[in-house]
């Protein structure tokens, strides 16, 4: 291979690309810290920031070798020695994006993944366990998922193979354009099996455990619609023709989702939430990120409105199946990811940058049944191995705090901390009952205080 | 002596009290309370699940009044907070033994 200079406008693009995508986990904290209690914001914002470092640190060690390693056998895993420490990755290849530049990128995939399943299992969860999960959970199921997903293998111009990459890339070819299946597949499921080990949260369904600030959710939704841009725009990893595509798809597609995702509640509850219209943005953005490479923009429009329909019908799910998936991990992105994957079996069109066409295109259902089977494959490793990690750390340090500190509040037990000092003045707690039961249990912390200093 | 407490929307908060002024009193207690009678709570909904909320806010209003004006200040009241809707709140009175200034240790009726 001649050598070649790198590309600025590329990488310029993916690391811009890949800081936007950061500040999605941020994002995610306001949107899910916003959904919760007053008592257990700190806490739900502090598992994503908790992904957030524990994350960036494996990923470098070993995560980014897992995944992107030369293929250890049959696809399933890259060699985790390899790239150890991203040992040989700093010197300049000449190759127009800079592996490091890659590798950042894709490790704020592996954080904001890791980052969503904590939605299941808000205001319960031992902070430290979760910490633990994370490691545990990215090393077993993110890293090899990524592999099987976006890894794909290199053939240099002479025929040679000069990297062996994962199973669904390149032996099945399922189209997964920025991680339907790795990311939202992936993490909605994990989500549901962790409702499951952990179980439901005491008062659920009886007790009000309504938002306590929509604002922050929808400044959340509102960063994680900006931040998308460059986790779908920037998965073309050049700063082109795909790039720009990809934008317009993930721009139009939510908003599609949102119109839906609000005529629905119009219809069926009668007003038309905020909290329904920031749903209704991920559940589009979840369901264009597999797609938005495949799609034309009208077809981005048609994935995001029946993404927002499927998504705002799936979130009552859970009171039927009576599993606290609190904030709706299951209903969004299990479900628009399952969507978004298979939508690429019916909606793709080889005018778009991918060049497939899907079955309403004309093109049968060749690619229909590899999107189906990719997205069962991660649904399946995904679902079992998060409930066999779950159950293990559940049964050897306790992934559940007990429930008079639940009662409590996992900000002020876990973290020794609260989040707002409104004191009298926060009117609208008064009409839950929740100031007084706060104001009482602050009582009882300082005469424990004064216990333990005297 | 006597306690007058008015439970009133917190809408009606600025015409009950420059009703009260207009009347003489120099003095009242405000402050936020929540609670419910007859009209009950409302209903939210949060992704399409619906949660009642009871404890609606009101304003609770307490006056020291002597005996003599108790009445009329009941009527003040009770005119300047109604709206005629549902929840428009309630208005009553309980004796007081004994008031006093703390600034000035002034006692009963000196001291309203």
């Amino acid at each position: 291979m001649t050598p070649l200079d790198v590309n600025s406008g590329d990488t310029a693009w993916i690391l811009t690309s890949a800081a936007l995508v950061l500040l999605m986990t941020p994002g995610l904290a306001l949107f899910y810290g916003g959904m919760v209690r007053a008592k257990t914001v700190l806490n739900m914002m502090m598992m994503s920031f908790g992904a957030l470092a524990s994350i960036s640190v494996v990923w470098v060690l070993w995560g980014y070798s897992m995944a992107f390693g030369d293929d250890v056998g049959a696809g399933l895993l890259g060699n985790p020695f390899q790239y150890f420490g991203l040992a040989g990755l700093m010197e300049d290849t000449g190759a127009s994006l800079p592996t490091m530049a890659f590798v950042g990128f894709q490790a704020v995939f592996a954080i904001i993944t890791v980052a969503l399943i904590s939605g299941a299992i808000a205001d319960r969860a031992k902070w430290g366990t979760w910490m633990i999960f994370t490691v545990v959970w990215a090393t077993i199921v993110y890293f090899p998922v990524a592999h099987w997903v976006f890894d794909f293998t290199v053939t240099e111009d002479d025929g040679t193979v000069s990297h062996v990459g994962g199973w669904i890339a390149n032996n099945l070819k399922a189209i997964d354009f920025a991680g339907g299946t790795a990311v939202h597949i992936n993490a909605g499921v994990a989500g549901l099996a962790l409702a499951i080990v952990l179980g439901r949260r005491a008062g659920w369904k009886r007790d009000p455990m309504r938002p306590h600030n929509l604002t922050l959710v929808m400044l959340g939704a509102g960063l994680l619609w900006f931040g998308w841009f460059g986790f779908n725009a920037g998965s073309a990893l050049t700063a082109g023709n795909s790039a720009s595509v990809v934008w317009v798809n993930t721009m139009v597609a939510t908003g599609a989702a949102a119109l839906a995702w609000l005529i629905i509640e119009r219809i069926r509850d009668g007003h038309a939430t905020s909290l329904g219209a920031a749903s209704g943005v991920v559940a589009g953005l979840v369901a264009i990120t597999p797609s938005c490479s495949s799609v034309s923009p009208v077809g981005a429009i048609l994935v995001g409105a029946i993404a927002g329909v499927l998504c705002a019908l799936a979130v009552g799910l859970k009171y039927k199946l009576n599993i606290d998936d609190s904030l709706d991990v299951v209903g969004v992105h299990l479900v628009g990811g399952l969507w978004g994957t298979i939508a690429v079996g019916f909606f793709a069109t080889a005018a778009a940058p991918a060049g497939v066409d899907g079955l309403f295109y004309g093109g049968g259902v060749d690619q229909l049944w590899r999107q189906v089977v990719g997205a069962l494959a991660v649904l399946v490793y995904s679902f079992v191995l998060t409930l066999v990690i779950g159950f293990v750390l559940q049964k050897t340090i306790g992934f559940r705090v007990p429930e008079d500190q639940e009662l409590e509040g996992v900000d002020s037990v876990e973290h020794a901390e609260t989040a707002y000092d409104l004191g009298n003045l926060a009117g609208t707690l008064r009409s839950t009952g929740a100031l007084g039961a706060a104001a009482a249990h602050r009582t009882d912390s300082e005469d424990a205080q004064k216990g333990v200093r005297a | 002596m006597k306690l007058v407490t008015a439970i009133i929307k917190p809408h009606m908060l600025d015409e009950v009290k420059s009703a009260l002024e207009s009347f003489g009193v120099e003095g009242m207690t405000v402050s936020e309370a929540s609670g419910f009678g007859r009209q009950r709570g409302h209903t939210e909904v949060y992704r399409g699940a619906e949660y009642t909320v009871d404890l609606v806010p009101k304003v609770r209003l307490e006056v020291l009044v002597s005996d003599d004006d108790a009445s009329d200040i009941i009527d003040v009241l009770v005119k300047s907070a109604r709206t005629g809707r549902i929840g428009d709140g309630k208005v009553w009175s309980v004796p007081v033994d004994d008031v006093v200034r703390v600034r000035t240790g002034e006692r009963g009726a000196e001291a309203l």
